[in-house]
């Protein structure tokens, strides 16, 4: 056996990958072994580490230098320099944004200075095809421990004493939610993740199934002891192909040494977890949905009661969490329930993984302890607004949540308190949204998304969310009518209150929370015809200032000649002929074009 | 695997697989200047890294550094036991780095006649 | 049965266990409206017409799929429950061609009768509506997509009622739409035409061919002879049609009314029905005595043959050759009748009243013209007739009652009961049991064959040969009897199977009924016809006698098998 002195770790997340790091793996291979290192430094393809924005990302230990967007041609430098010599290569390095200065640790970066990671504690450190990798740092422990020592009641009890709440939207206490299909009558029991993560801009639980699907594994083994089921189904989205690979990898890995199949470590417990890939559907997400697709039936939610804990998969008692919710319960058992307690808020426990995406510096994804405010999320992990552009409002909870504008920014980010204002917790995705945002447009957006989304079974989201998207729609195009805003609210109401399912029932919050926050927004579209954010293409005019010098650069530039004027006059712009293409001010040499 | 023992041993077993990206024990640090690689510091990393691995040493942990001035020295190699100062050895070859190891690293005694510095 | 308190609108209630809150608020006297709903199909919740507030409940609930729980707390009625209930059905009207006054279901849509109820007064929704093309592709049913509110009734009824699974949801949002396979037309796809669908589809999605235009213009020609048949299950459920109670047997008043309408003779499928009785009778004994095929199947319904040949091809040989009523009577009114009348065929032109949409089909059959000429020209159903009658100015009510004409009307109760599930195997066994014994028998009414239960069974001693028969309707319970004979574990003789519940009583062609006895009104209705005949037994049928006598020869004879027999083939959609 060699010693192996250093560890590569290059990030094979999705993001990563996209951004080129199967390259750098390759390239990086080639050198070590030109340079006859490859028997002492070991490369290892890891999961996310959430800081995608910066990736493809490639982190050397015992140093744990943390090396950002690194490419192809950047690999001899790494292994010259820094494999062989010891030299790190600064150009690489992380810079912070703000006083530029280069963080060559891992650690000390602010984006996950200010994180704790427990979930995601694997993710990005470990091998996710190597079942021993996450044995070593203690996995499986838990699986171990409750089998040996706890009996099912016990471990219920443990996961209620802990305060974990479901991650994936509802927040419904996932201990109550184990004792529900414990104690409902039937012998054959089943467990069920969901891992049909379909919220825009979310991706947390694909990270922790790519970069530690054994966590996700072991949580529902302990489940399934804790419940009495023999049988898991992972339902995961076909669009996950990487997370669908490493979940099988870890599935059988785990069969082949014993950790689930039959009477696993010798307890007379058995347990078998099998994959169904999801076609795709938003509305799959949906516990009974989700059902139904596993069974093979279009996926359609069915009224409840009676609740999957009662009648679920096959007629049987089924205990539905999300990825996130069976990730978080290992810790749980080995670290107990008062550690686990002791962090967050009084209602809302532990941590939660939030996707951050939109306009902000850090795009990525951030584990923060419940109760962390808005404001330390946005500035001090996601590093802030680009572009000086000021913060106009956050979308929690996807296109079921709502938005917090500036003023809740120091709101404490928790279940509870987010559905005080009318936001929600939902699944953890993060869209933050600067001042050239326009908020009807960002409800049109949610709407389009949840009426296409929508199954159809039921008239209020079927045909409601058709009729909001219609008025939203000619509101942004300036045809919107006095008495819109109060027939937006009057729909809302009725299909909040008659949607079958969550789908529906949540739909109208986008646009219920941007009323309330932004209510002059939509006023100025109806009243004014004037979109305030200047996004709304339909609405936005352009006019020429006096800073023009008549150069009749704008007017060769139209392509309707909407401009008029003589060379070195001031240009004028036809608004009837204008169709707002918004090429004159690309244009203008003189910034004397302006839209508004 | 048939027992929750089974499992503890298995941990046991792979625990070294990802120890060096969480914790360090002794540290041992090769000059990897120009000077140094051209006094042959390849083939003294070579031999440290050789020696580990025939010894089944676990908690060392091998790194390189740059040229720190002593050019005449080269090949210097540090090595530093946790909680305890850190000693520089000049003029290292392949052949004394099992003596280095046997002594300091697995045995903690410093040798004394390859000393170049010491630095708390 | 174990029981609840629960309380409804304030007052307080016990209700069984088991009830939705819907059951339960008709206990107490509330009529929530309903949709989706149908009551003899599983309840889904998908139109959310029927929501009601419950204690505790985050949203309100829809009534009819929410079950009812001890100490629940339900408002049925409320300023929030009616703006909620005012608000989907606006929605549904929204996408909806709203083109009421020419609807085929104008006056008979529980969309419109909801609208009306729930207090709509405006639409405030102007934007797209679906724009699907018609599907009028086959000869039996009319599919208006534009029309379809989504409730999935009709998935329901296809799948739960006939296990043909012809109909799923497809698409998402707003263009969810229920189709056949692929979108494609019912003539595309496995669908038998039994119309089942159009009669629980609330809105005019799925209507029933209309075939009167050319019945009007025949009427009115001069140079054309029309006659007419009426079949069995017509004469319990016209008068439902038009206004009377149902299971209302109106024979003679719609014998009256084909007259005033025009048609040159009024005939009575029931005589026919007779004649099936003879020949697969006789079919029935050659079997027996010669080791045919067995068991024997009955092939009266052109759903249940449409089934068995799109699904059953291999067992094809069980059913019976001889020809379903409508087509002997058709095969024979070209023939025999314009013979004794002196008519030339080209001039006769042959209309038939059926309680079926499959029956249109069955007449178009390529085979099915062994007169020489299209043994049966056009096929109505009962409510296409009771669309005529209100056209023509009829006032059925005050109409005198009259009697069928000679020969072809006169029939005997044995044919009647041809209406009713178990009557065909009922009428077989009045007249096999004196052929074989050639006694007559103490008791004619077979009562272990009749009723509304999906498969019923019995063994018969006759003359020392034990007989055992079993009556199915619905294609769901044939689907279970035709994998038993597959499996070789069904050791009957004889089998009757009509494919819509309750038999042809049940029929797509018949008035929509809600109501949860409108069948079994229909059933006592035709029981009463077969009471008051002073004949019962198809053999003793005077007409039926003299047409073997002076010619057609014996049952199963040459003439008999060109004219009244038939065979079938594996059906190939594409």
């Amino acid at each position: 056996m060699e010693h192996i002195r250093s560890h590569v770790l290059i990030c094979s997340g999705t993001g990563c990958v996209s951004s080129g790091s199967k390259k750098v793996h390759a390239a990086l291979q080639e050198k070590l072994a030109q340079k006859g290192l490859d028997k002492e430094v070991k490369l290892v393809e890891t999961g996310c580490h959430g800081f995608c924005e910066m990736g493809p990302l490639v982190i050397v230990y015992p140093e744990g230098v943390f090396y950002v967007r690194v490419q192809e041609e950047d690999v001899t430098d790494i292994v010259e320099n820094h494999l062989y010599k010891g030299r790190i290569v600064e150009r690489l390095l992380y810079k912070e944004p703000i006083s530029l200065e280069k963080v060559p640790n891992y650690s000390d970066i602010p984006f996950y200075k200010k994180q704790m990671r427990m979930v995601l504690a694997n993710c990005g450190h470990i091998d996710p095809e190597a079942i021993e990798e996450y044995i070593a740092l203690d996995g499986y422990q838990a699986l171990g421990q409750v089998l040996s020592e706890m009996k099912p009641e016990e471990v219920i009890e443990e996961v209620k004493k802990a305060g974990l709440r479901g991650r994936g939207g509802g927040g419904f206490p996932t201990g109550l939610k184990w004792g529900f299909t414990r104690s409902a009558p039937g012998d054959k029991k089943y467990v069920v993740c969901n891992a049909d993560e379909g919220d825009p801009g979310a991706f947390m639980d694909r990270s922790v199934l790519e970069g530690d699907p054994h966590r996700v594994i072991e949580g529902m083994a302990v489940c399934g002891y804790a419940i009495g089921a023999d049988e898991g189904y992972i339902y995961v989205r076909a669009e996950y192909p990487l997370a669908i690979k490493r979940l099988k990898i870890a599935i059988k890995q785990a069969m082949e040494i014993g950790l689930l199949g039959e009477n696993i470590l010798g307890s007379g417990f058995n347990f078998k977890v099998k994959i169904k890939e999801g076609a795709g559907a938003f509305v799959c997400g949906e516990e009974t949905a989700l059902l139904a697709s596993i069974e093979g039936k279009r996926g359609m939610p069915r009224p409840r009661p009676p609740f999957p804990a009662v009648s679920g998969l096959w007629g049987k008692p089924t205990n539905i969490n999300n990825v996130e919710t069976f990730a978080n319960v290992p810790q749980i058992i080995t670290k107990g329930s008062e550690w686990y307690a002791a962090i967050g808020t009084e209602g809302s426990k532990g941590t939660k993984v939030f996707a951050l995406t939109g306009r902000i510096n850090h795009t990525g994804l951030a584990e923060v302890p419940m109760g962390i405010t808005m404001r330390e999320i946005i500035y001090e992990i996601g590093g802030g607004i680009p572009n000086g552009k000021k913060f106009k409002a956050v979308q929690i909870g996807g296109p079921s949540g709502g938005c917090l504008p500036e003023q809740l920014l120091d709101l404490p980010v928790d279940y509870d308190s987010l559905i005080k204002v009318g936001a929600m917790m939902g699944s953890g995705g993060l869209v933050v949204m600067d001042e050239t945002t326009c908020m009807v447009d960002l409800a049109k957006f949610f709407l389009t998304f949840t009426q296409s989304e929508s199954c159809g079974k039921c008239t209020p989201c079927r045909e409601g969310t058709k009729r909001m998207l219609e008025i939203l729609t000619r509101i942004t195009e300036g045809q919107g009518r006095v008495g819109d805003i109060e027939l937006l609210e009057t729909m809302a109401r009725n299909i909040k209150a008659t949607a079958l399912c969550g789908l529906g029932q949540t739909a109208p919050n986008p646009v219920l929370s941007t009323l309330k926050y932004f209510r002059h927004e939509y006023e100025a579209h109806i009243n004014d015809k004037k979109c305030p954010a200047g996004a709304c293409a339909k609405l936005a005019g352009y006019n020429i200032t006096d800073l023009c010098k008549g150069c009749s650069l704008c007017k060769k530039a139209c392509p309707v000649d909407a401009i008029t004027g003589v060379v070195k006059s001031q240009h004028e712009i036809d608004q009837t002929k204008c169709i707002k293409c918004g090429t004159c001010l690309t244009k203008c040499p003189f910034k004397a074009i302006i839209k508004g | 695997m048939k027992t929750i023992e089974d499992l503890k041993r298995l941990r046991e077993k792979v625990e070294a697989q990802t120890k060096l990206r969480y914790e360090t024990g002794t540290r041992i640090i090769v000059g990897m200047g120009t000077c140094g690689i051209a006094a042959g510091a390849r083939d003294v990393m070579s031999a440290i890294l050789a020696e580990i691995a025939r010894r089944k040493l676990e908690d060392v942990t091998v790194s390189q550094t740059g040229c720190i001035g002593m050019c005449e020295k080269e090949v210097l190699v540090d090595v530093v036991r946790q909680g305890e100062p850190r000693i520089t050895y000049g003029k290292v070859t392949p052949l004394n780095v099992a003596t280095i190891i046997a002594e300091h690293v697995v045995n903690g005694r410093i040798v004394e006649e390859m000393i170049v510095g010491k630095m708390d | 049965m174990e029981m609840v308190n629960m309380i409804i609108d304030g007052g307080k209630f016990k209700v069984p266990k088991n009830f939705t809150i819907l059951e339960a608020t008709r206990i107490a006297g509330v009529k929530v409206p309903t949709l989706c709903n149908h009551p003899e199909l599983r309840p889904e919740g998908n139109c959310r017409v029927c929501v009601v507030e419950v204690k505790g409940a985050r949203s309100l609930v829809a009534s009819c799929v929410y079950p009812v729980s001890e100490g629940m707390v339900v408002n049925t009625n409320s300023p929030a429950i009616r703006e909620a209930r005012r608000m989907v059905v606006e929605l549904l009207l929204a996408n909806h061609p709203q083109d009421c006054l020419s609807c085929q279901r104008n006056l008979h849509c529980e969309l419109q009768t909801i609208a009306a109820e729930v207090g709509v007064r405006q639409v405030r929704f102007d934007g797209e509506k679906k724009n699907y093309p018609l599907d009028n592709s086959n000869p039996s049913l009319v599919r208006d997509q534009n029309k379809c509110i989504v409730c999935g009734r009709c998935i329901r009824a296809c799948s739960e009622r006939q296990g043909v699974h012809v109909y799923s949801f497809a698409n998402r949002g707003f263009n969810t739409t229920v189709v056949p396979a692929f979108n494609q037309g019912l003539d595309k796809v496995s669908c038998t035409y039994c119309g089942q669908c159009a009669s629980v589809c609330p809105t005019g999605a799925i209507v029933i061919k209309d075939d009167t235009a050319p019945v009007w213009q025949a009427l009115a020609n001069p140079a054309k002879h029309v006659v007419v048949q009426t079949a069995p299950a017509v004469r319990v459920a016209l008068g439902e049609a038009l206004g009377m109670p149902p299971g209302s047997v109106v024979t003679g008043k719609m014998v009256a009314a084909l007259k005033r309408l025009g048609f040159s003779k009024v005939f009575d499928t029931n005589f026919s029905a007779d004649l099936t009785i003879m020949e697969e009778g006789a079919e029935f004994l050659d079997r027996l005595k010669n080791g045919g095929t067995l068991p024997m199947i009955t092939s009266c319904s052109p759903g249940w043959v449409n089934f068995a040949e799109l699904f059953y091809p291999d067992l094809l040989d069980h059913l019976s050759t001889a020809k379903s009523p409508q087509q002997m009577f058709g095969a024979l009114v070209k023939t025999y009748y314009a013979e004794q009348a002196k008519l030339d065929p080209a001039n006769v032109i042959s209309v038939s009243i059926m309680p079926c949409t499959a029956k249109k089909a069955e007449a178009i059959r390529t085979e099915m013209c062994a007169s020489g000429y299209r043994d049966v020209d056009y096929v109505l159903t009962t409510t296409e007739l009771a669309k005529m009658i209100q056209e023509a100015g009829i006032d059925f009510h005050f109409l005198a009652e009259e009697n069928y004409d000679d020969p072809m009307g006169i029939a005997t109760g044995a044919g009647v009961i041809f209406g009713a599930s178990g009557g065909v195997m009922e009428a077989a066994l009045r007249t096999v049991s004196e052929l074989i014994t050639g006694e007559e028998l103490e008791c004619i009414d077979f009562k272990d064959v009749r009723g509304l239960k999906g498969v019923k069974e019995a063994t018969l001693d006759i003359g020392g040969t034990e007989v055992r028969v079993a009556v199915v309707h619905t294609l769901l319970n044939a689907r279970k009897i035709m994998d038993k004979i597959r499996a070789g574990e069904a050791n009957y003789h004889f089998i009757e199977i009509m494919a819509c519940p309750g038999g042809c009583i049940g029929g797509g062609g018949q008035p929509i009924s809600m109501t949860n006895d409108f069948r079994q009104k229909r059933i006592d209705g035709i029981y009463e016809c077969d009471t008051k005949s002073t004949i019962r037994k198809s053999h003793l049928n005077p007409a039926i006698k003299e047409l073997y006598t002076s010619w057609l020869g014996e049952p199963l004879g040459e003439k008999s098998h060109k004219l009244l027999h038939t065979h079938y083939h594996q059906q190939y959609r594409d």
